[in-house]
């Protein structure tokens, strides 16, 4: 399609650090998050959940709590409309639990009541009898022959091998690690909530924060035994996602309580229950082995990853498939096998965060290429440029990477940056322990670390991956304005600011609108996978062009200029347009084809201090070099980048949801750390945009490259400045006192079935 | 649950001794969490967050807190101790020191209450108030357990009381996160170059805060030895001494927040910190 | 109850085991402090209290008759904004926003009390306001322009 060039000039385009439509009520403290919808005649809900990580459920009395006053419904596996289960890529999770509970947390009964109060203690009244079961926790254990299974078909959630040119390729340097990562859990800020009300044709309205109001759709109907068309879901304001929003959490059952007691019923969780509500990061045990000529070339890599997916599948099929692909980082490897299973536990699920296993298998192989570093007497900067891919070369995947592959270029960029101004501080506060006091410069080294990475964008291996636009361009009594409507989450990352700088470049005009998602349009994908700029953004920009052609054909025929809008826009121009990325292939045995649309590269250096006598660290200066095709609104790009890197950062050293037998040990911000102001360093930006040729303007999505290879970078400079093996995050200040490094207990040999573990 | 503002020490007081079990609320830091995550409705709560008499903070070589005086204004007033300062800053955020008190510290009386250590390093005095009248409790007897002290439920703690014990002393606390933390460990030292008194105060690392009176002999003898007077610098040897006698006074335990192992290092690493910078500090 | 919020004196009816978050959003109206530790962690509820800045969560609803608050709602006069919410707004200080309200009254409360803070005293001030998308970078830099809007010209 060839579409004249736009001639008005307007404020707030692409590639314009414009401020975002939302930003000001946001401001206000007036825009409306899910857990402050408010309906009248609303009741609320409370969910009762398993105390136990496994347990055969013998009976349910729900009697009592039905007395208690205010209680409104009490709804168990019994009064199901359906034995529907849900789940995203496998359908294994039930709506409650029935006969056996498989993780603490796990939904076992739900209540509507006048009050929160009142649900809360009538879900406590509801007694459950348990028959308790040994918990399998070690997901290395809970695959070997003989465990038992958790679910029908056995322990393996998904296996995905990775075999590219000669997989038993021998080299002259080999070095070996194991490596782990703890559970991350993605602390948006804003709890899970939603409210449903029933509807007057027996369907049921359902505002929620989600990051996929279609595929929560597919996922709740069946589970209500209604149709898709009788069920209708409207964004509601999201507090974060980074992944938690993927998954039913409150959906259904919000809507299975408003349908029975036929009011609005709002479901919010507290942040202790969030914990339990959402799934988290995969942990992972990691097991590399990596070969390299004497002049630093690498040869081969062989890797098996063992990924927690906990009870239920979630999408740990993709994530699994992620840790496998990118497994050998972003260099040419001619050779590899790499060996990936996700299994199931009786911890709690896992599934996506930011990063979805491209981050566990980059700590592990970035490590790695240290160690190598190391062995060769070659600086790692060096050795990384020297195996970077470049255009044209295939991933172990054996997919080439086309578009633009600037590896070399953003490790060499990174490393560039200037450093931090000062040496070692002498402030407490600027020290690490912070407002601890604990050090005025006794005990402290800093290190330097650095390290790459890089994932997918969009969806892979020949899943349907579209999103829809519509756009309408129209005048009112203020002039010309164009509204747009998509079903794509805004979730903070900003896609709201993108389809309207997008919209503002190709129509020239300055007042969008962007209208509420909801699943009256067609769906817009997750947001997800980096995708919303190439997915969404592509939908508006198509959607932009047709409208565009319409308005040259009006001009045409009407004699005018294209700019004289007024005289055109008598009726408005309205085209809807869904968009498709190019086809990738479906994964075959080896992973050896096109499963991929592209990929996203990143660089990071990590400056820190480290008070080597108390463990403790402070994160000097993050630099880090991103390829991101374009930036179509630059301050947005680098708030992605610095937020991603906070979360890189906390991995590294302090997030962890601390399991012990299946329970969760810390669910409270008080336990559970996040990076306050006095743990997140300044970040040192450098944008790389080589434009993708498939993506709109180029560009190629920014979320999550940023918190991937930031751990590994901080975790080296940590080892830089203490000398410890540290083969395990987050880092807890007892590894760098004690230098007791991490051991699963189970050998496997590198790129070996994991079903074939010995114990050490 | 039924919540009274108490608007006079005196009808604290008469409420205290006429009902089984009231709960005090000062700044909520603490009881506000049960009660926001359910745990707690407790059935008798009295507000005692407007009571000006308990806000006074006195100086005149003794001072005397009182119990609703917040960790800002410890920050923000001088307290007469250098180390409650420091401690004060390390409690939460400015929201949490806007509302926390020491009074509130020791009603808790958490172990890991960042004032304590402090109390128990400057040998402080917990002032409680009832109906039948006053009585003066040390600290190091006023705590006996986690979450439990010897204050009667008729009691109200009105203040605490100290000897300003000169600028030699300091708290210093481990936690796994710069700003807004609970500590892992923490630590105050006094050294009161007047008296010739050393104190110590450990957090979280035991049922109650715990005093290390090896140490404070050790560190007494150095003090002997270089003179009260005078600044000094503790060789290395002295200072590892230091530490590991501070270390060996606790009595730590593994959980969520950190080993038992590690505490006990971070001590030792602590103790030697401290001495040295005490030393200096005349 | 009645207590005074944003210069309106108002009343409720309070559970007794309600925070003052829960008043000010579930009886008065005013959701824009939010709820996501209650706890105290992570700011997000931040209002002034008869001037002081606090958690709202962990303030006794029933406890705050007679009392003063100023909720994120207070700040902003119809269209016109506050200059720290124009400096988020402007910088690139928000994204999901959830933790915006909790920072622009923190802000506020930081401003007030020190005018032309410092790095390092911006940080201490806002460190118990959690903010997980951002990475903090460019709300310190929305606090040294609110700073410089109100008081360096």
């Amino acid at each position: 399609m060839s579409i004249a060039p736009v001639r008005r000039r307007v404020r707030g385009g692409v590639g314009e650090s414009f401020e975002r439509p939302d930003a000001v009520p946001k401001v206000k403290g007036e825009f409306r998050y899910g857990s402050d919808l408010n309906r009248e005649g609303m009741l609320f809900g409370a969910t009762l959940r398993s105390p136990h990580p496994h347990a055969r459920i013998a009976g349910i009395d729900v009697a009592a709590a039905k007395r208690l006053p205010g209680v409104k419904a009490v709804i168990t596996a019994a009064e199901l409309p359906t034995r529907q289960r849900f789940g995203l890529m496998k359908l294994d999770q039930p709506v409650l639990a029935s006969g056996r509970v498989r993780y603490v947390g796990e939904p076992v009964a739900i209540v509507a009541a006048d009050t929160a109060e009142a649900a809360r203690v009538a879900a406590k009244a509801i007694d459950v009898r348990y028959e308790l079961l040994p918990a399998i926790t070690d997901p290395i254990a809970a695959l070997q022959p003989g465990a038992t299974p958790l679910h029908k078909p056995g322990n393996v959630i998904e296996e995905v091998r990775v075999v590219h040119g000669d997989p038993d390729a021998r080299a002259d340097i080999v070095i070996e690690g194991e490596y782990a990562l703890g559970m991350q859990d993605q602390a948006a800020l804003g709890p899970e909530a939603g409210l449903a009300y029933p509807r007057a044709d027996g369907g049921v309205e359902l505002h929620v924060a989600t990051q996929w109001l279609h595929e929560d759709l597919r996922q709740i109907a069946p589970c209500l035994g209604l149709p898709e068309s009788k069920v209708r879901l409207v964004l509601a304001g999201v507090g974060g996602a980074f992944g938690a929003r993927e998954d039913v959490t409150l959906q259904i059952h919000a809507c299975l309580l408003a349908l029975a007691t036929k009011r609005p019923v709002r479901m919010t969780y507290g942040r202790e229950e969030s914990f339990y509500g959402h799934v988290h990061r995969h942990p992972a045990a990691l097991f590399y082995a990596h070969g390299a000529t004497k002049q630093g070339r690498l040869v081969f890599v062989r890797a098996t990853i063992v990924l927690d997916g906990g009870a239920y599948a979630s999408s740990s099929p993709a994530v699994v498939a992620n840790a496998a692909c990118f497994g050998a980082g972003p260099y040419r490897v001619p050779n590899a096998r790499i060996h990936a299973v996700g299994a199931y536990t009786n911890n709690p699920p896992t599934g996506a965060m930011r990063g979805f296993g491209a981050v566990q298998s980059c700590f592990a192989y970035e490590a790695q290429m240290d160690k190598l570093a190391t062995k060769l007497g070659i600086d790692p900067v060096e050795l990384r440029e020297r195996n970077a891919v470049r255009n044209g070369d295939a991933i172990v995947t054996n997919q080439a990477v086309e578009g633009s592959a600037p590896v070399a270029e953003i490790v060499r960029r990174c490393a560039d940056l200037p450093m931090p101004e000062s040496d070692i501080p002498s402030d407490p506060i600027a020290l690490p322990g912070g407002a601890g006091n604990l050090t005025v410069g006794e005990g402290v080294r800093r290190g330097v670390g650095f390290a790459a990475g890089f994932k997918n964008v969009c969806y892979s291996h020949g899943f349907d991956d579209f999103a829809t636009a519509r756009v309408r361009l129209l005048r009112d009594e203020r002039g010309p304005m164009v509204r747009v409507h998509t079903a794509a989450a805004e979730v903070g990352q900003g896609v709201v600011a993108v389809c309207a700088q997008i919209a503002r470049t190709e129509l020239g005009v300055e007042r969008v609108e962007i209208d509420p998602p909801d699943t009256t349009i067609g769906s817009a994908g997750s947001s997800s996978a980096s995708r919303q700029t190439w997915m969404t953004g592509g939908a508006v920009l198509a959607a932009c062009r047709e409208v565009k052609a319409e308005l040259l054909s009006r001009a045409r025929v009407a004699g005018r200029s294209p700019d004289d809008l007024p005289g055109l826009l008598g009726e408005p121009i309205d085209r809807t347009v869904t968009h498709r990325h190019r086809d990738t292939q479906p994964r075959n045995e080896d992973t050896q084809n096109n499963g991929h649309v592209a990929f996203l590269f990143a660089a990071h250096r990590a400056v820190v201090d480290v008070d080597v006598e108390t463990g403790l660290v402070k994160v000097v200066q993050i630099a880090t070099a991103q390829d991101v095709g374009k930036a179509i609104n630059p301050l947005a790009v680098i708030g992605q980048i610095e937020g991603g890197i906070a979360q890189g950062l906390g991995l590294a050293v302090m997030e962890e949801v601390q399991l012990q037998d299946g329970h969760v040990r810390n669910a409270s911000f008080t336990d559970y750390l996040l990076p306050t102001t006095l743990d997140m360093p300044p970040v040192v930006v450098d944008l790389i945009e080589h434009p993708h040729p498939d993506a709109p303007y180029g560009a190629k999505g920014v979320g999550e490259p940023p918190t991937i290879s930031s751990t590994p970078a901080i975790v080296a400079a940590i080892r830089d400045a203490t000398g410890r093996e540290l083969n395990r995050v987050p880092v807890r200040p007892d590894d760098i006192v004690f230098d007791v490094p991490y051991r699963s207990g189970w050998r496997i040999s590198p790129g070996d079935d994991p079903r074939r573990a010995s114990r050490t | 649950m039924s919540v009274q503002v108490a608007r006079s020490i005196d009808a604290v007081l008469d409420h205290l001794s006429s009902v089984s079990e009231a709960t005090l609320l000062a700044g909520g830091t603490d009881l506000m969490v049960e009660i926001n995550f359910g745990r707690a409705r407790p059935p008798d709560v009295v507000a005692i967050d407007r009571l000006d008499e308990l806000k006074s903070l006195q100086r005149n070589g003794r001072v005397r807190m009182g119990a609703l005086v917040t960790y800002t204004r410890m920050l923000d007033e001088d307290p007469g101790s250098l180390a409650l300062r420091e401690a004060a800053r390390t409690v939460g955020s400015p929201q949490i020191r806007n509302a926390g008190t020491i009074g509130g510290n020791l009603g808790t009386c958490s172990p890991a209450g960042d004032t304590l250590p402090v109390l128990a390093a400057l040998d402080a005095t917990v002032v409680l108030r009832s109906r039948a009248g006053e009585r003066r409790v040390r600290f190091i007897e006023f705590m006996t357990g986690p979450k439990r002290s010897v204050r009667r439920a008729d009691e109200l703690v009105t203040a605490a009381e100290w000897d300003e014990a000169g600028p030699a002393q300091t708290f210093m606390k481990v936690g796994t996160r710069n700003a807004m933390v609970i500590a892992v460990a923490g630590l105050a030292l006094v050294v009161d170059r007047v008296r010739h008194r050393v104190g110590i105060g450990i957090g979280s690392c035991g049922p109650t805060i715990l005093g290390a009176p090896d140490a404070e002999r050790f560190a007494t003898g150095m003090f002997d030895e270089a003179g009260w007077e005078r600044p000094s610098w503790p060789s290395e040897a002295a200072r590892t001494e230091f530490g590991r006698l501070v270390a060996s006074a606790a009595r730590p335990i593994d959980d969520v927040r950190g080993t038992a192992a590690y505490r006990r290092q971070v001590l030792s690493v602590m103790g030697a910190r401290a001495i040295a910078r005490v030393a200096e500090l005349t | 109850m009645k207590l005074t919020v944003n210069g309106e004196e108002r009343s409720a009816d309070v559970v007794d085991h309600e925070s003052l978050l829960t008043v000010l959003r579930e009886r008065l109206g005013l959701p824009g402090s939010k709820n996501a530790c209650e706890q105290g962690e992570c700011g997000s509820c931040s209002v002034f209290l008869d001037g002081e800045l606090v958690c709202a969560c962990l303030v006794l609803g029933a406890a705050t008759e007679g009392r003063t608050v100023e909720t994120v709602e207070g700040l902003s006069h119809d269209d016109e904004l506050s200059p720290v919410q124009r400096a988020f707004v402007e910088a690139g200080a928000v994204q999901c926003g959830f933790c915006t309200p909790g920072l622009i009254v923190a802000a506020h409360a930081l401003l007030r009390e020190n005018p032309e803070p410092s790095d390092y005293e911006v940080r201490e001030a806002l460190s118990g306001n959690i903010c997980r998308c951002t990475g903090y970078g460019k709300i310190l830099e929305a606090v040294q322009r609110s700073s410089a809007a109100m008081y360096r010209r």
